[in-house]
């Protein structure tokens, strides 16, 4: 009985050493680029943990650049962070020790180690994408590639306010950070303005500093499965790739979902999931990424500011695929309109 | 031929571990149509100048410190038959409490840093602790309380970060606590190159390999060469026969517990002191769970881990000329897990043969001579002392040297 424990503890603690080992660095793999023509352009790109092939925010990414590339020619380098992303300044200092610029780091967790870098390379340039330049330091040669996620946010709570027949929905967040409570308080915000007596659950999958809530299913589901038994019938996740299971959970209840980042209609291949995707939040990193890697071709990047992306530029929106917003299409652009008239100015935080 | 046979199953197993998993990887890579010496080409690159190739010894030995510290306090506690796989939570609670303290105090340099450094201590070794007082007081394997205890720590080190504790401006998007005062910094060791005559890298290197050092060596001697030592071993073999020998059993369980939560207190040290100076939302996580794996590489012995750490922080630098080089970074995922999963199965195989040679062998005592730190030892006579009565472990010293094997394979079962 003894020898058991112990065996059994010894595989416990050898299964939870293998599991740090083999985390989150999923397909963090490069690939060259599909630049034919060979350009002088040599992108750098460093990924947040996730790495490529997250079918969402770092995806999105390399969208933009593989369209940059096909546009101007040139080359890109993919980095992925260690399991523990510890190794962040070493992605973007080897990018630009090798000669690649721009150099474009994706994700607000380079914000800590960003800004030394661009000091130590002021001949590059570089651009974060969801950084602000004033979190960095303000480095003259770094740009921040940032969005209105909480105007995108605000026409997704309307959306589901309109529809909702239980006059409850929900918003399940990915990690509690800054970032992602800006996507909650407009999605709040966007609810209440429809129905000032709508119910609105919040939840968030993993407290600040614990970042397994971007990438853990079956955490999701359980978290969206408990907002439908409890009443809700459209939920809407910020959750990265745990977003799955906000899904899957729909699926389960046979309510209605709203995806985030990017078309998630299109990206989700279950057609049981894509009929519970009323729409997604889109946030257009590649739009951004692109216009970046456009305007360094063509020298005009002004660098030490944030180039914001907001419903005015279409730099967020909602996606329309599967048309289950058609009918209220005329309410969201009335929405839309107020808030970048000004007439509505939707809050970002909590 | 003699000194190779008792070496043997300990060096052996870890190296045929290390072996095995580069072979498996190779034909993983192999299948994936990619040239394998080619990649192991890259990973031992590091670099053209005699700058960048300091900064990749810089980078690797920055990265070993706190894997190394992780894998000792595992290791601590293993050599007592005790997995504390709550190290993860004990460093990341202790790290965001120093950090702190340490923001909330002026003091002089020394004494600045010496109060971060003994907050962290305190506060893991009281979470690890709870472990310990659960275990001996109400029977709670300590492998599920540590468990559970690490989801407890996050969210306390999560509410402390977000709450009290918040530095950062409203509205910045990464939170932290406030910056440490330059009097708690500690300086890095660049001066050291200069004086070897090698390049001076733009990174630091942490001063705290200097106190890694120093707790290594002094685990080291505690656990070789003190009563404590002799005592903590024993208990991991049997407790019964321990306790009936006069050791206290139960006693040993809150000591053992709070030594290894005082070593897993400074995995976050050297970061902490030599380059965030705050804790932050994203600061580094995970360590106690690597800290498993190179404790198990390592074979526990104080020696063992630092080359573990050492092998584990070099794979880690190769992620990234890898990536450069149009590698898969995968690759040295592969590689690390082959290593935890090979390290196991070695051990076992390592374990058989030492039985079977001290089968043939007959039982002679005197072939079990004891090797530096008591870790070492071959496991010739280890069944026999683990299975006598309270006399056999209470006999003599020596025999110390020979159950710690057993304590080893154990944990490599």
């Amino acid at each position: 009985m003894k020898a058991n424990a112990r065996v059994m503890a010894v595989l416990l603690a050898g299964s939870t050493a293998l599991a740090a080992c083999a985390s989150d660095e999923s397909s963090g793999g490069s690939s060259s680029g599909s630049g034919e023509n060979g350009g002088d352009l040599q992108i750098g790109l460093a990924f947040d943990t996730g790495g490529e092939g997250d079918r969402s925010f770092n995806d999105a990414a390399v969208a933009g650049v593989d369209a940059a590339i096909k546009e101007h020619g040139g080359t890109v380098t993919k980095l992925s962070p260690n399991a523990d992303a510890s190794n962040r300044a070493d992605l973007l200092t080897q990018l630009a020790d090798q000669g690649f610029d721009p150099v474009i780091a994706v994700g607000f967790a380079y914000s800590e180690v960003i800004g030394d870098v661009a000091q130590q390379y002021p001949d590059v340039t570089f651009a974060q994408v969801d950084g602000h330049v004033a979190d960095a330091g303000n480095p003259s040669n770094l740009t921040g590639l940032v969005f209105a996620e909480e105007q995108g946010s605000f026409l997704a709570g309307a959306a589901a306010a309109l529809k909702t027949e239980a006059n409850h929905v929900g918003f399940v967040g990915g990690v509690q950070t800054p970032l992602i409570q800006k996507f909650e308080a407009g999605y709040v915000a966007g609810a209440k303005a429809v129905k000032p007596d709508i119910t609105v659950d919040v939840q968030y999958i993993s407290p600040a500093g614990d970042f397994t809530g971007f990438n853990d299913p079956a955490r999701a589901q359980i978290v969206a499965q408990g907002m439908y038994d409890g009443g809700a019938d459209i939920v809407y996740h910020a959750a990265g790739g745990s977003g799955i299971g906000v899904f899957q959970a729909a699926a389960a209840s046979d309510e209605r979902a709203i995806g985030v980042d990017s078309d998630q209609y299109q990206t989700v291949d279950d057609p049981a999931l894509k009929a519970v995707i009323m729409t997604s939040m889109l946030k257009r990193v590649d739009v951004a990424v692109d216009n970046f890697i456009g305007e360094y071709v063509d020298g005009n990047v002004t660098g030490g500011q944030d180039e914001v992306y907001d419903l005015a530029r279409d730099g967020v929106g909602l996606a329309t695929s599967g048309g289950q917003i058609d009918d209220i299409q005329t309410q969201l652009d009335d929405y839309e309109q107020q808030i970048t008239s000004g007439q509505i100015t939707v809050p970002t935080t909590p | 031929m003699r000194v190779l046979r008792r070496l043997g199953p300990t060096v052996l197993a870890p190296v045929l571990a290390v072996v095995v998993a580069v072979v498996i990887s190779a034909l993983v890579m192999a299948a994936l149509r990619v040239d394998p010496l080619r990649v192991f080409a890259v990973m031992v690159d590091f670099g053209d100048t005699p700058t960048q190739q300091m900064t990749a010894v810089v980078v690797v030995l920055n990265r070993a410190v706190p894997l190394f510290l992780a894998g000792l306090a595992v290791a601590v506690a293993f050599r007592m038959g005790l997995f504390n796989i709550g190290v993860e939570g004990q460093y990341r609670l202790a790290t965001v409490m120093a950090a702190a303290v340490g923001a909330a105090v002026a003091l002089p340099g020394p004494l600045h840093v010496l109060l971060i450094v003994v907050v962290a201590m305190a506060v893991a070794a009281i979470w690890a602790g709870i472990v310990a007082v659960l275990k001996v007081t109400r029977g709670v394997s300590e492998v599920i309380s540590s468990i559970m205890l690490n989801f407890i720590a996050l969210g306390i080190a999560s509410f402390l970060l977000t709450g009290p504790f918040r530095g950062s401006p409203e509205g910045a998007s990464i939170i932290s606590t406030a910056e440490i005062p330059r009097s708690g910094w500690m300086p890095g060791l660049n001066g050291v190159f200069g004086l070897l005559g090698l390049a001076d890298p733009p990174r630091q290197l942490y001063g705290f390999l200097l106190v890694a050092i120093v707790v290594g060596v002094g685990i080291a001697v505690l656990l070789g060469r003190t009563r404590f030592g002799f005592d903590l071993r024993a208990t991991g073999l049997s407790p019964s026969a321990a306790q009936a020998s006069g050791v206290d059993s139960r006693g040993m369980v809150v000591k053992t517990m709070l030594l290894s939560g005082a070593v897993a207190g400074l995995i976050g040290m050297p970061d902490l002191l030599g380059a965030t100076h705050a804790y932050t939302t994203d600061f580094t996580s995970g360590l106690g769970f690597l800290g498993i794996a190179v404790a198990l590489l390592g074979r526990n012995s104080p020696v063992g881990i630092a080359l573990a750490a050492l092998l584990f922080a070099f794979l880690d630098r190769a992620l990234v000329p890898l990536q450069i080089a149009q590698y898969p970074a995968s690759v040295i995922t592969i590689i690390q897990g082959t290593i935890v999963l090979a390290v196991v199965v070695s051990n076992e195989v390592a374990r058989r043969i030492a039985l079977r040679s001290a089968e043939r062998g007959g039982a002679a005592p005197a072939v079990a001579a004891a090797t530096g730190d008591g870790s070492t030892g071959p496991g010739q006579t280890a069944d026999g002392a683990a299975v006598g009565t309270g006399a056999g472990v209470g006999r003599t010293a020596g025999a110390g040297q020979q159950t710690t094997t057993d304590a080893r394979q154990e944990t490599g079962a």
